[in-house]
């Protein structure tokens, strides 16, 4: 936690719990996350990762019967306070879900404008501006540029998943929460994601969910370990990583469990 | 070949001569109408049929002009008001129905589209015709537009039924307001569904006659205003069918000629509808 002192706290959470039904997942997380730096959280299937960082955007209460308590500080404002509006909290804090999601009906295009343009965006050459350095930030507009207008579904599982990144950038948030963005990617795609990640620390703060230890190390600043619904140990990655405070930590990390 | 694959290949080629039987006999009305109606309907078709008033009685000539303008008006009443009611509905049903006045809701939607269309022509006529003293237009387009709302709502939120959550969760996740995600995102990715119910339903209504003889009634003159009577393609080929004359009995076939290929139309259109996979507009 030493250098998280050095730049300033985006988020930070204060005893978060969250429950499925009466299933609690969540059980009193308490982090501060840096801004403009690259949170990654890992730990095994199941441990409540994607539940945390959708704790982050309010997303977790859409689900029925989903439910959360303690706070959420986003630039010291509690997200979870009655009058805070979760749309607008959703406008700041983007997010890339675990399954590709492009909206099936809509173009490649229509689908990077659709944030924009439900905003009120009429200006055409803005929105083109904006799909183009979108869809260059997820390095998928070399695969597309041709084809703009083509279904959004048609695309390839990796393609569908960097088009959902381009669409979350679009929109342009403060704060990018990614659940796994990586799992359905080829090597070679999933080092140009990680390359914009890398690129995306300039001017975001990003949280990514990831399975993969390597990539944890690779591309964060801060790495989280979560097991079993609990915050289990948060460090800086390379210390993380070399030498871990925790027994449960040290063993997921090598590969002993999970 | 031994005894067992010999009965296997028997039983195959019998009930593979079943079911084509069974494709035939169902299929043989349907071609026969068709037939029928080509070869009785063709001979009144023409310029002046399509364009022109009836005649007087007793005189050659004369055409279905006002009642092919009426079908377009009438059924046009009918889908300015059912379409937009019906899809909202749909859309606040699938969204935000799930709590006992929505199933309470779907489940009338389901006895509604069970309701004889007579039946629907009885309300307009209490609603809209006794109320204005006078068969009107309108009239006929509630009494259509009352047929085709429980089919639209239930279409439609079998339709967004099927979008699923993730694309929900994709747009909220934008920044987008639940209510603008339903209208704008779920309804688009469900438009094809919709499309193809509320063409098949006005294909439906377009060929009722029963609620439109007491509320639109007919007219002898073109269109004259919404709150008058007005002619319409089934009800003029009902009035025709009926007469004791040989040339409207013509006219008649030359109507349900028009008739059925509107209706033809509208079912192809269905099927261009369905088989497009995606629309580049929002
Ligand atoms: N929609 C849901 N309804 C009920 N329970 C759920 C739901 N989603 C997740 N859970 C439960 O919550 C717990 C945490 O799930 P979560 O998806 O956050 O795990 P995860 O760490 O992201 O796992 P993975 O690495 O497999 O994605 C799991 O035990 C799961 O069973
Ligand atoms: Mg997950």
């Amino acid at each position: 936690m030493q250098e998280a002192k050095e730049t300033s706290v985006k988020i930070s959470v204060e005893g978060l719990n969250a429950w499925f039904n009466t299933n609690q997942v969540l059980k009193d997380i308490s982090m501060d996350i840096a801004e403009k730096r690259i949170t990654a959280i890992i730990g095994p299937s199941g441990c409540g990762k994607s539940t945390f960082v959708r704790c982050l955007n309010r997303m977790h209460e859409v689900v029925p019967k989903a439910r959360v308590t303690g706070r959420v500080l986003l630039d010291g404002e509690d997200i979870y306070s009655a009058d805070v509006d979760p749309v607008d909290i959703r406008r700041r804090v983007g997010m890339v879900f675990q399954k590709p999601n492009p909206f099936p009906t809509m173009s490649v295009y229509d689908n990077v404008a659709a944030g924009l343009r439900l905003m009120g965006v009429r200006d055409r050459a803005r929105l083109d501006r904006v799909v183009k350095k979108s869809l260059e930030m997820s390095a998928l507009w070399d695969e597309v540029k041709g084809e703009l207008n083509k279904s959004g579904a048609s695309l390839s599982g990796g393609q569908q998943q960097r088009l959902c990144i381009a669409r979350a950038l679009a929109v342009e948030p403060e704060v990018i929460l990614m659940d796994e963005p990586c799992s359905a990617l080829d090597p070679i795609a999933t080092a140009k994601i990680e390359d914009l990640i890398a690129e995306l620390k300039k001017d975001y703060t990003v949280i990514i969910v990831t399975h993969n230890m390597q990539q944890a190390a690779r591309v964060s600043d801060y790495t989280a370990f979560f097991f079993l619904g609990e915050l289990i140990e948060y460090e800086a990655t390379r210390e993380l990583f070399e030498s871990p405070a925790d027994k449960r930590t040290e063993d997921y990390i090598t590969g002993r469990f999970g | 070949m031994n005894s067992v694959q010999l009965k296997r290949k028997i039983l195959n080629k019998v009930l593979d001569f079943l079911a084509a039987f069974s494709v035939v006999i169902a299929l043989a009305p349907l071609i026969s109408i068709l037939y029928t109606v080509v070869m009785e309907g063709l001979p009144a078709i023409n310029l002046a049929f399509l364009t022109q008033l009836p005649g007087p009685v007793g005189e050659e000539g004369g055409g279905f002009g006002n009642a092919i303008q009426g079908s377009f008006i009438v059924v046009g009443i009918a889908s300015l008001i059912g379409l937009p009611i019906g899809i909202l509905s749909g859309v606040y049903l699938a969204e935000y129905g799930n709590n006992r006045f929505g199933r309470m809701v779907s489940f009338t939607a389901d006895v509604l589209t069970g309701v004889p269309s007579i039946i629907t022509g009885i309300f307009a006529y209490i609603l809209i015709v006794m109320r204005f003293g006078g068969f009107s237009a309108l009239a006929g387009g509630v009494a259509l537009a009352t047929m085709m709302i429980p089919v639209i709502v239930r279409t439609t939120e079998e339709s967004m039924r099927l979008v699923p959550d993730e694309i929900r969760e994709a747009s909220l996740a934008l920044g987008i307001p639940p209510w603008k995600t339903s209208l704008r995102i779920v309804l688009s990715t469900a438009q094809f569904g919709i499309i193809t119910g509320a063409l098949l339903t006005i294909a439906r209504v377009s060929g009722e006659t029963a609620p439109l003889l007491f509320t639109a009634f007919s007219n002898r003159f073109y269109f004259d205003g919404v709150m008058n009577p007005v002619a319409t393609l089934p009800v003029m080929i009902y009035t025709y069918a009926l007469s004791p004359f040989e040339d409207w009995h013509t006219q008649a076939w030359g109507g349900a000629l028009v008739l059925v290929s509107a209706i033809l139309v509208l079912s192809i259109g269905v099927r261009f509808a369905a088989g497009r996979k995606y629309s580049g507009g929002m």
